[in-house]
């Protein structure tokens, strides 16, 4: 292990070491880092705020947060989509505490200053609009334009999945994603494959763990070797789709569970999923026929569409967006986003995703699957939080921390993919490849390189050389013997 | 039947039973030492004896708490049983199981089985009409697992009970926990 212990470390990709799969258990807890990730990060990378059916109306709000700043999602008189900084200008006070509601002003407590999202008060919404005694106390030389609540420079709506970064020089949105849109397409598209014909369920799910963030990401990103352990107890209960006993993902029997023909997809840029594009895992089977009849329905509809575009049916999670946003779009259909705290202390938020047009029986089969499933009450979710916990806790010791975790899964078995600068894993539940890239993007992140190196570092994806190399190789070597 | 969230504003006792005052005290103790022996069973673990407490039409609620303005208390201050995501707003099937996966042994989050305390409080019957009657008050769960890790659950609850024979069945139980961001990492025990 050639780690270099000795910290505050200069760099934290000094800590990576993905050629020999060690990564150092400092980046899980360290303040120093911690407080790296909080300014290299989170305010230059693109972030999940919430859904766009979270404020359908003028004057809608939903209070949310972006790294360490709490963050306003709003909707303006004209139907606009703004991110404001729940701070205000004169003293910081949060302007607004409610979690939700509508309103066109956001007046701050402390001293009335007030912010208008009323596109007939203020040149831009957000702007400061009322300042008590402006004349007097300021001589009316205030210039209100400078004041107004800062502004996201950048939102974007991606079919009602609601993006945001506080980097002007940042890639655009679909830059940054690349070809793993796919999957926030199956995450945002009806299950029938309508375009955008999701909203979430009323009510965010938000706890508190003692676990470092990464651990969260990380668990979505394609840790599907964990399953068999951690849930071993939900599992042997079964509180899937098929009624009691059968596969919590709603796997089919046939199916050969839930690895046949699965392959993880890695991209350069740190995204991940569990699974790949040709991996068509068909809707379940449910216990009660007319679940059946209307997602048969729906699965049939979606393949004839997705196959005239010529469009592969799988690619459903479970997923991470570099670098907080964990998502599944099957079974259950679910957005998380672990909001760092300190580096052992994580608010985990989770929202649930239903088909705008779905009839009450399948919304509320929806939504009883959902409520035993994940969040910190769902029979699957509650045994991860143990681990995560646990894992953060045993690894701050002073020995633990000189050693490495170990990132050895597939290490040079990647797989080639047909996705722009990505590789698969060559088993379908062991496979740490997306966890590699993941903690490679990251360190390029907190080790601050620009965007302009971050843009050409992910230019090339130097695996897949390698394992044009290999092949070469390897074919070589076939010759060679013949 | 009406849910907590429409409690406000009607503190009396119905009393559709037309009980006597003694009648209505000696319905309130027999109540309570239903509800703090059903308490023992939860702590002490016995939960198939607890789950037989429970009638066939038991439904478990616990809805999310938000930060909403005075005036809208009434209407968004909780999520809506029956339509919106809650911690819990399941059946008995759904407990039963929960039950199933608190006894496997591999259920890491209760493993090692955590130490739990159900302290009940402000008892008091808020509907008779028997066989039901419902019943407000007040809880605080202590859990305490592996050395330090603590927490501690507080919020109203309101019951329904069943008549059924000597003793009672839970028909109904909706729980107010206040909190709007959950401090405990999960909720693998029963509130």
């Amino acid at each position: 292990m050639t780690i270099d212990q000795s910290l505050p470390s200069q760099r934290v990709s000094d800590l990576i070491d993905i050629t020999a799969g060690e990564i150092s258990r400092e980046i899980f807890v360290d303040e120093a880092i911690h407080k790296q990730e909080l300014e290299n990060l989170f305010p230059r990378a693109w972030l999940f705020v919430g859904h766009a059916s979270q404020v359908p109306n003028p004057g809608d709000y939903f209070s949310s947060w972006m790294g360490s700043d709490p963050v306003l999602l709003t909707r303006d008189d004209r139907g606009e989509i703004y991110v404001l900084l729940n701070s205000c200008r004169h003293r910081g006070m949060k302007v607004c505490r409610y979690d939700e509601g509508n309103t066109m002003q956001f007046t701050c407590p402390y001293h009335a200053w007030s912010y208008s999202i009323d596109g007939s008060l203020v040149d831009v919404p957000g702007d400061l609009h009322g300042v008590p005694h402006l004349k007097s106390a300021y001589q009316g030389q205030l210039e209100k334009a400078k004041w107004g609540l800062v502004r996201c420079p950048r939102v974007h709506n991606y079919k009602g999945l609601v993006f945001a970064t506080w980097d002007e020089q940042a890639p655009d949105f679909l830059d940054y994603v690349g070809d793993f849109h796919w999957w926030l397409d199956n995450l945002a598209d009806a299950f029938d494959g309508t375009e955008g014909g999701t909203e979430v369920f009323h009510g965010v799910l938000k706890w508190r763990i003692k676990s470092n963030w990464k651990f969260v990401s990380e668990n979505f990103l394609g840790d599907t070797y964990h399953g068999a352990s951690t849930h071993a107890s939900v599992e042997a209960v079964g509180i899937g789709p098929g009624g009691k006993g059968k596969r919590r993902h709603g796997e089919r029997q046939n199916q050969g569970g839930f690895s046949k023909g699965r392959m993880k997809t890695s991209f350069r840029l740190g995204h991940g999923a569990s699974d790949n594009l040709d991996y068509e895992l068909p809707y379940p089977e449910f216990a009660e026929p007319e679940l059946t009849e209307y997602f048969e329905h729906a699965w049939n509809k979606r393949a004839e569409k997705l196959r005239a575009e010529g469009r592969p049916l799988g690619g459903r999670g479970p997923a991470t967006m570099f670098p907080n946003m964990s998502f599944a779009a099957g079974f259950p259909r679910s957005i998380l986003v672990a909001h760092p705290i300190s580096p052992t202390e994580t608010e985990v938020w989770r929202w649930f995703l239903v088909d705008k047009d779905a009839p009450d029986f399948v919304r509320e089969w929806l939504r009883q699957y959902y409520m035993r499933y994940g969040g910190p009450a769902g029979m699957t979710e509650q045994d991860d939080m143990e681990n995560w916990d646990y894992a953060t806790n045993a690894s701050r010791g002073v020995v633990a921390r000189r050693y490495p975790y170990n990132y050895q899964q597939g290490l040079d078995r990647e797989q080639p993919s047909e996705l722009d600068r990505a590789v698969h894993s060559d088993h379908a539940i062991a496979g740490e490849v997306n966890a590699r890239a993941f903690y490679r993007r990251w360190a390029e992140y907190v080790d601050n390189l620009s965007q302009q190196e971050l843009t050409e570092r992910a230019q090339v994806d130097e695996r897949i050389d390698r394992i044009k190399e290999r092949q070469a190789k390897s074919a070589a070597e076939l010759e060679g013997q013949a | 039947m009406s849910t907590l969230t429409h409690e406000q504003g009607k503190p009396q006792l119905v009393n559709e039973s037309g009980l006597s005052k003694p009648q209505l005290r000696e319905l309130l103790a027999d109540v309570s030492d239903f509800l703090y022996r059903e308490a023992d069973l939860l702590d002490e673990r016995r939960y198939t004896e607890w789950l037989e407490l429970l009638d066939d039409d038991y439904r478990y609620s616990v809805p999310l708490r938000m930060n909403v303005p005075f005036a809208d208390v009434a209407d968004n201050e909780n999520t809506k049983l029956g339509a919106e995501v809650c911690w819990f707003d399941e059946p008995k099937s759904t407990v039963e199981f929960r039950v199933t996966q608190l006894m496997t042994g591999v259920h890491w989050a209760e493993e090692p089985v955590s130490r739990v305390s159900h302290l009940l409080t402000n008892l008091r019957l808020t509907r008779v009409d028997l066989p039901e009657v419902e019943i407000s008050g007040r809880f605080l769960v202590y859990r305490n697992r592996v050395s330090d890790e603590t927490d501690i659950l507080v919020g109203r609850r309101r019951d329904v009970l069943r008549r059924a024979g000597d003793d009672w069945k839970v028909v109904r139980r909706t729980l107010l926990l206040d909190q709007s961001v959950l401090l405990a990492k999960n909720l693998s025990i029963f509130i």
